[in-house]
């Protein structure tokens, strides 16, 4: 059969095409073809990778933020109750300070008041005193000035002077 | 601006195709309406009796290799492209000059002549070899200048646009087929060592797909469904097998491990003999599938003018029916095309890997062995 025996012509020109296909394609095409290929998945990889990493440390990061948020919370509310706390403090300091200054003013205002209050009675008492003596120093003088009163006065503190 | 060039190149040839076509049926209609004349296709033996289709000549004219290009017939006369005859005699030494010299079979020049199988004899009977630019190796190279413009340029592509760049156009087409080539055919079969063979085994891939599909295009030859081109195609992978083959190899193949020496003797010429089949089976398989493939084609086809022989109206009718096989078979066609690349590729590689197998696998030896085996089978 003519279809099953291979022609020696046509074997001829397979093999050289096919080598000449073989070697054209292997050093100008398949060469870069597959080495960029290559170099692309690298690339690819490599890519994935750092991403995979940004994604691990962004993560990482989140969970620092939040343990930092925390912290800043508590630390927050820490100051919160301390400021309250001194606060609270500084009002009962100020209102004691102020009551005991109170009193103080008040224990000097009613000394300095009694004193005074002495002071003029005592003043009280000796212009009243002065006062009696002037007026019975006016009223004798007075009465003393005519000799007839003198001896009346006179007799009448004798009589009234009983001799034991 | 290569994709446009591209572009254009597609359209003009099935523009050519389609004209060619259309003037096939024409030239063939007359001669199916008359019912009287033979639709005589090929010129080279134009004796049949007269009314009657000679379908086997027709189908075999089409699938065989020949001197001259035919591209269609008007009114007996075969309109053809010549091609160059070629033929290196020991006596007579080299000698060159057009096919159109032997006016299609009826006329001898310089001492050679066409045979009734359209091949070159020597008038003397003497041995020549025959290395003329026949039908099937214009149309191989062909596939080469086709191979060469999509490669380099995609390859260029690749160059200009570096690694970072997103594939597009050709190049993207190109990419799946090369990373599907790598990644299922070569890293599955080749282990480790698989970026030396991928030059060979993706030549051998697109060399064989791309001929397959331009022996669909009508009017085209019908290349990978030649015994020779297969047969280069295997030997070379067979080649390439034993010279990559390990010392392992060769060792399990003449001693294998864990036999009896009785055994042995049986084994080692079954081995012997599956080594062989090897290359033989790669050969088999893309011819019997393209040849087949054409055949079924060509047959639809004829059918219409086998009817129309009977009865113009039957032919008539039967033409709808029978365009619409071949077009079935066509896509069945454009299917295979791609699945003997691949088949053709991956056990080329599966051979190789069995070759260069190392001692790493020798616990798996022998299921490895079988799966191969079976994979090889079910293809």
């Amino acid at each position: 059969m003519g279809l099953l025996t291979p022609d020696f012509g046509l074997f001829f020109w397979t093999l050289i095409a096919f080598l000449l296909v073989l070697f054209v394609l292997g050093k100008f095409a398949w060469k870069p073809i597959l080495n960029s290929l290559s170099e692309r998945e690298d690339s690819i990889t490599k890519s994935l990778a750092t991403a995979e990493q940004a994604r691990k440390e962004m993560a990482s990061l989140k969970s620092e933020n939040e343990t930092l948020l925390q912290k800043a919370r508590e630390e927050r509310s820490l100051m919160l109750k301390e400021a309250k706390d001194n606060a609270e403090k500084l009002i009962s300091d100020a209102t004691a300070k102020a009551k005991s200054e109170y009193e103080r003013i008040v224990a000097d205002a009613q000394a300095a008041i009694s004193q005074q209050k002495q002071a003029a009675l005592t003043d009280v008492k000796n212009q009243v005193g002065n006062l009696v003596i002037e007026v019975a120093e006016k009223v004798l003088r007075k009465q003393l000035s005519n000799k007839g009163e003198q001896e009346a006065l006179i007799k009448d503190l004798v009589d009234n002077v009983k001799l034991n | 601006m290569a994709s446009k060039s591209l572009k254009l190149l597609w359209a003009l040839s099935f523009s050519v195709i389609l004209t060619l076509f259309s003037m096939q049926g024409r030239a063939a209609e007359p001669a199916a309406d008359s019912a009287a004349a033979p639709a005589v296709e090929a010129g080279a033996e134009p004796a049949h009796e007269a009314g009657k289709l000679d379908i086997s000549h027709e189908i075999f004219s089409h699938i065989q290799d020949a001197h001259d290009w035919h591209l269609f017939s008007i009114n007996e006369n075969p309109v053809t492209i010549p091609l160059p005859v070629i033929i290196y005699s020991p006596t007579n030494g080299l000698s060159v000059f057009m096919s159109s010299k032997f006016e299609h079979g009826h006329e001898a020049y310089n001492g050679y002549q066409l045979n009734s199988e359209g091949k070159v004899e020597a008038l003397d009977g003497s041995k020549i070899y025959d290395i003329s630019l026949t039908k099937n190796v214009v149309a191989m190279f062909l596939a080469v200048i086709l191979i060469f413009i999509i490669f380099l340029n995609v390859s260029k592509k690749y160059q200009k646009n570096g690694a970072s760049k997103a594939p597009s156009g050709l190049q993207n087409a190109v990419e799946a087929c090369v990373v599907f080539i790598r990644d299922e055919v070569a890293v599955p079969n080749l282990g480790k060592d698989y970026k030396r063979f991928m030059p060979l085994i993706l030549t051998i891939f697109f060399f064989i797909w791309i001929a397959n599909m331009l022996g669909l295009i009508p009017g085209g030859a019908n290349l990978t469904g030649n015994i020779a081109v297969t047969c280069c195609l295997a030997i070379i992978a067979f080649v390439v097998m034993l010279f990559t083959s390990k010392k392992h190899f060769w060792g399990h193949l003449f001693n294998p491990p864990g036999m009896p020496t009785a055994v042995k003797f049986i084994l080692v010429p079954i081995e012997l003999i599956s080594l062989i089949i090897k290359p033989i089976a790669l050969m088999i398989r893309l011819f019997a599938n393209m040849l087949a493939g054409h055949i079924v084609i060509a047959c639809f086809v004829l059918l219409i003018f086998i009817f129309a022989n009977l009865n113009v109206w039957i032919g008539g009718g039967f033409s709808v029916i029978s365009v619409g096989l071949s077009v079935f078979s066509m896509l069945i066609e454009l299917l295979v095309t791609a699945i003997q690349a691949y088949i053709f590729a991956n056990l080329t590689a599966i051979f190789i890997g069995q070759m260069i197998e190392d001692h790493s696998h020798h616990a798996g030896e022998e299921g490895f062995d079988h799966t191969d085996t079976e994979r090889e089978l079910s293809l």
